[in-house]
């Protein structure tokens, strides 16, 4: 029997969230050790004798039996959960209340209760991030340092410090008080868009490890959906836009592999499935007053998703989308994407103009795809070696090989003598900056 | 054709769980490729780590084996091989080695008079 892709990743996280809310937040250490048991269980015995009919429940029950012999042992030597603390003391109480913390809807509450704690506002969001990717997502911390283009040692660091800030609060965030939650709600949803963004346009050279990283952003994201507190319009357009953005990214790699640029992108590859249930997310997320930046953002990639060519898309109503994005949320990477929108709508010399003065630019400088934006403009408008300037520019600060290629293409298409007339055939080569 | 005991010594522990679930398929892909070719007697079974060690003429028990953890056996498996070097053989595509692991190849002894 072939086991369903990932399938350790994702348990390994669901049972380390029951397993916490039984031993409490200050003992996730020896929660993830028993996880780390329960697999190496998994692993001895059904290499011999093949994988069972329930994987998953195998799994579970594994690490149920374990959670009980170390209650059993250590019942006197460590405080566990606070709230489950006198049900743990008595043989006639702790199994029925291990059999409660490990039914399947304890369990998806527990996901969210973990994901809800790794926001923690002590935590920078790089931080929030990491945590939700290892304790959530089952990811090593070598394998969350390769997502995030770090060293082992440096990530481990910002790990072994989050952990530390969970560990004293004792306990997983409280999510029946609905204060408290709606509090924290924009934090996670946040964290999910910034994890999710980290999969489509971050810097990690495999790009298997950035759909993955797109994939657990909507897993999680989807858990959110499902709770009642939880499903509000901001999450609803934040999971619109994932669903938009994710139909893009099978066109993101062209057949042989390298980046292609949006303007470039087969639009037949597009998921159209992934689209219509964006679509119809976008319109579940219009009710209420709030408009929050991931509606906008939701917009844009609608207006993107639904257009038949790049020529043919409404770029007027982009444009006004990100003046609203603008004032809901300023940042120099959406006014630099605003600037390739203007660039299509009046022209590469007003596009450059917006370029030249967007606030923060400075923060731009080490981001490879403003250099390449110039770059792109001045093409357009015929200034072929200014324009291969900017490319060499960008060239020197591409992070992956699959940038440096996409960028050196770009140089090769500056070759040739400057021109007064604009070469209508060579679009803004926008990457999907963001 | 003779018997052999593939003992199969440490390799475990310390990995994520995605690559915990690699090697899990790379075993099972392994196991169902010797399998297929009619290489195997008893699949086996794997070992609790922990046991009671019985020692000496005054059967002194303690908990064992105590061994390094690269040295405990965690299984074994029944082979059948033409000979020897063919059970070798055989026993190089063990994902195993992977981690550090090592594959003992024991002929079972024969009981021809």
């Amino acid at each position: 029997m072939e086991l369903e892709e990932h399938l350790f990743r994702r348990e390994a996280g669901r049972i380390t969230a029951a397993l916490t809310r039984l031993f409490g937040m200050h003992n996730l250490a020896l929660a993830e050790d028993v996880v780390q048991d329960a697999f190496c269980r998994a692993l001895e015995v059904w290499k011999f004798r093949g994988v069972p009919e329930n994987p998953a429940a195998w799994l579970m029950a594994t690490a149920k039996n374990r959670a009980l012999d170390v209650l059993r042992r250590e019942r006197t030597a460590r405080t566990y959960a606070p709230e489950l603390g006198r049900l743990l003391e008595s043989e006639w109480t702790l199994v029925p209340a291990i059999q409660e913390v490990f039914s399947p809807a304890a369990i998806k509450d527990d996901e969210l209760r973990m994901m809800f704690s790794c926001c923690h506002p002590r935590l920078a969001e790089e931080s929030q991030i990491a945590l939700i990717l290892h304790i959530l997502c089952g990811f090593s911390v070598d394998e969350v340092a390769g997502a995030f283009v770090s060293g082992h040692a440096a990530m481990e660091k910002r790990i072994t410090r989050a952990k530390k800030v969970l560990a004293e609060s004792k306990r997983l965030f409280e999510i029946a008080d609905s204060q408290d939650f709606s509090a924290r709600l924009p934090a996670v949803q946040r964290a999910l868009y910034l994890l999710f963004n980290e999969g489509y346009h971050g810097a990690s050279p495999e790009s298997a490890v950035r759909a993955e990283l797109c994939q657990e952003a909507m897993r999680l994201t989807k858990i959110l959906l499902g709770h009642r507190l939880a499903a509000t319009p901001a999450t609803h357009a934040l999971t619109a836009l994932m669903h938009l953005h994710a139909a893009r990214l099978p066109s993101r790699l062209d057949t042989s592999g390298n980046l292609s640029s949006f303007f470039e992108q087969d639009r037949s590859r597009w998921d159209a499935k992934l689209i219509a249930e964006g679509q119809e997310l976008l319109n579940l997320a219009a009710t209420g007053p709030e408009l929050s930046e991931y509606h906008v953002e939701a917009g844009i990639a609608a207006m993107h998703a639904t257009a038949p060519t790049a020529e043919k898309t409404d770029w007027r109503t982009i444009v006004s989308f990100y003046d609203t994005l603008l004032s809901i949320r300023p940042s120099p990477v959406v006014a630099l994407n605003r600037a390739i929108a203007v660039a299509e709508l009046e022209g590469p010399e007003r596009g450059l103009q917006e370029l030249r003065v967007i606030e923060g630019r400075e923060r731009l400088l080490s981001y490879p795809f403003y250099s390449a934006a110039f770059g792109e403009l001045e093409l357009r408008r015929g200034k072929r070696k200014v324009a291969r300037k900017h490319f060499e520019a960008a060239l020197l600060l591409a992070r992956s090989p699959m940038e440096r290629q996409f960028l050196q293409k770009r140089m090769a298409a500056c070759e040739g003598e400057d021109s007064t007339a604009p070469i209508p055939q060579d679009r803004v080569g926008k990457v999907e900056a963001h | 054709m003779s018997e052999f005991l593939f003992l199969y010594r440490g390799g475990e522990g310390g990995r994520s769980p995605e690559v915990a679930q690699q090697t899990m398929q790379k075993w099972m892909t392994w196991m169902k490729e010797l399998g297929a070719q009619g290489h195997i007697k008893d699949q086996g079974h794997p070992l609790e780590r922990a046991g009671k060690l019985v020692k000496g003429q005054k059967r002194v028990v303690t908990d064992g084996p105590f061994a390094e953890a690269k040295d405990i056996v965690g299984g074994y498996t029944l082979i059948q091989a033409k000979d020897l070097s063919q059970a070798t053989e055989l026993s190089l595509g063990c994902p195993i080695f992977e981690f550090g692991g090592s594959v003992e190849v024991r002929p079972i002894m024969q009981l021809s008079m």
